[in-house]
């Protein structure tokens, strides 16, 4: 048995060198790249498509700043590569709002002062969109718990919470304490 | 991090054809299959694992949660982590897995991460994940910076002088106490691995890990029917509430008539060389009324053979609290 021939590369090499070309649907817009295969979802977004808004923390996996959705579910950008997203939907958070016509998370982030340097408010916000769709209890407990994947070294913590939690409970935005 | 030639597998024959040519089985192997990623392209960035190749296997048919016709259930390998923990049959009749897989890592992370990949995870040693330091199971012979380094988080069961790395899975300890089965396909067929026997002690071979041979292709896990009347729960310590690995573990699956536990199985995790199934806390529970004496019992039956390195012997007595709390909690009335 030897199938082996038939698991050609992912995507044709690009011509005199070792990248692949790639198409990827953002923010339902469709891109073609040609990439080197280490190339993450995250670089290839911020380096190669000037979609800044998702942004490099640890590059491991560990602080959730490029979080983006793929196929509607939030992951880790940085741990991505991009050859392999062909096909999926991927929405970053420039495909969510803008700014005259913000995403309700968004504008209680605003209105709740849910950031200081601003710097993991981007995958804050795009790990609380998800959130909203996901299987988490009213408690502000509840909330910490599905928001541990994404670090605030300015520790604005009691804020991003109570942003999340108006737009849950559908409330007029109010800062913590 | 270095170059790879990356692949897409359309079925399970490819896949394993493509792997078999690599000299070891998965786990550091020059040809690796991939699917989430999270650990693979972690240690990549690291040059931890240096594969040549790459295999996505995300496209095959190995997606599914079923029910089995006997009672019990089916994994499919790339099913997300997210999706098992949430999965109604596993809430209702696998709490421990539900727990444990919920207690590991963040959202983004449960929903990039599957079956077989974390069965597969790699140790959070952190001189396994520095290139510059000796380490026997990322590079044999070069001995073992951490038994004489920091060690509060490694194990304290099941080390050998080679390696005292901690299996740092939560979801592994939850399917050691309900005796999962993992299915594989391989370049000789298929088999069925009792996850008591897939993992293996480091001793003086620390680089493997698994009984895995290469070319092997975890296809799904299979778990028996829930025990009748049996409670399970995953109770985990950890230096911070929550995204943080265990520094002691426990998954019990307890079933008690009339105030005596009928039947018991227990696992540690945070201080194994590979999950804990302790079958010596199950030998002092089983027969005997549930209090918690004889749950104290168990837990020093757990952890007789403890070997505590310089930093980590707190863990000895946190691992028996850990066992006899949610030995309380399992069995107290509903």
């Amino acid at each position: 048995m030897d199938n082996e021939s038939d698991l050609k590369p992912v995507l044709s090499a690009a011509e005199g060198n070792d990248s692949v070309h790639v198409k990827l649907k953002i923010n339902g817009k469709d891109y073609k790249l040609d990439i080197d295969p280490r190339v993450t979802l995250l670089d290839a977004l911020r380096e190669r498509l000037q979609l800044t808004g998702s942004k490099k923390g640890c590059d491991h996996g560990q602080c959730g700043a490029c979080t983006v959705h793929i196929n509607g579910r939030r992951v880790n950008s940085c741990l991505c590569f991009a050859a392999m997203h062909e096909g999926d939907e991927i929405t970053t958070l420039e495909g969510i709002g803008q700014p005259e016509n913000l995403h309700p998370v968004q504008a209680a982030f605003v209105a709740c002062d849910a950031y200081q340097c601003g710097y993991c408010t981007p995958g804050q916000i795009m790990s609380a969109v998800a959130l909203l769709k996901e299987p988490c209890g009213p408690e502000d407990a509840e909330v910490k718990e599905f928001m541990s994947g994404n670090i605030c070294r300015c520790g604005a913590y009691p804020n991003i919470v109570a942003a999340i939690q108006s737009v849950r409970q559908n409330a007029k935005p109010q800062k913590a304490g | 991090m270095k170059t790879f030639q990356l692949t897409r597998a359309t079925d399970s024959a490819q896949a394993i054809a493509a792997a078999a040519k690599a000299n070891t089985a998965q786990q550091g192997a020059e040809i690796r299959f991939i699917a989430g990623g999270t650990t693979l392209i972690d240690l990549m960035k690291l040059n931890v694992e240096q594969p040549q190749r790459l295999v996505d296997i995300n496209r095959l048919p190995l997606d599914k949660i079923e029910a089995l016709p006997d009672g019990g259930l089916t994994i499919g390998a790339v099913v997300r982590n997210s999706d098992l923990a949430y999965h109604p049959l596993v809430r209702k009749n696998y709490a421990v897995l539900s727990e444990a897989i919920l207690s590991g890592a963040s959202a983004q992370l449960r929903n990039m991460a599957t079956t077989a990949g974390n069965l597969l995870q790699r140790t959070r040693c952190m001189y396994f994940r520095e290139t510059n330091m000796p380490c026997n199971k990322r590079e044999p012979g070069t001995g073992c910076a951490a038994i004489t380094g920091a060690n509060r988080s490694l194990a304290i069961l099941g080390t050998s002088e080679h390696c005292i790395a901690t299996n740092p899975s939560d979801m592994n300890v939850a399917m050691a106490a309900l005796e999962a089965t993992i299915h594989v396909r391989g370049t000789k067929g298929e088999r069925s691995i009792p996850i008591a026997d897939f993992y293996v002690l480091p001793e003086n071979t620390p680089q493997r890990e698994t009984v895995l041979e290469p070319g092997d292709l975890i296809t799904h896990v299979t778990l028996p029917p829930p025990a009748p009347g049996s409670r399970s729960l995953y109770l985990k310590l950890r230096d911070r509430a929550s995204y943080e690995f265990a520094l002691a573990s426990a998954a019990v699956v307890v079933t008690v008539v009339d105030g005596k536990v009928t039947r018991a199985r227990i696992a540690l995790g945070g201080v194994g060389t590979k999950p804990w199934k302790s079958t010596e806390a199950e030998g002092e529970l089983t027969g005997q009324p549930a209090t918690e004496a004889v749950f104290r019992k168990a837990a020093e039956a757990a952890l007789r053979d403890a070997k505590p390195q310089s930093e980590n012997g707190f863990k000895v007595e946190l691992a028996k609290r850990c066992l006899v709390h949610a030995l309380k909690l399992a069995t107290q009335a509903a």
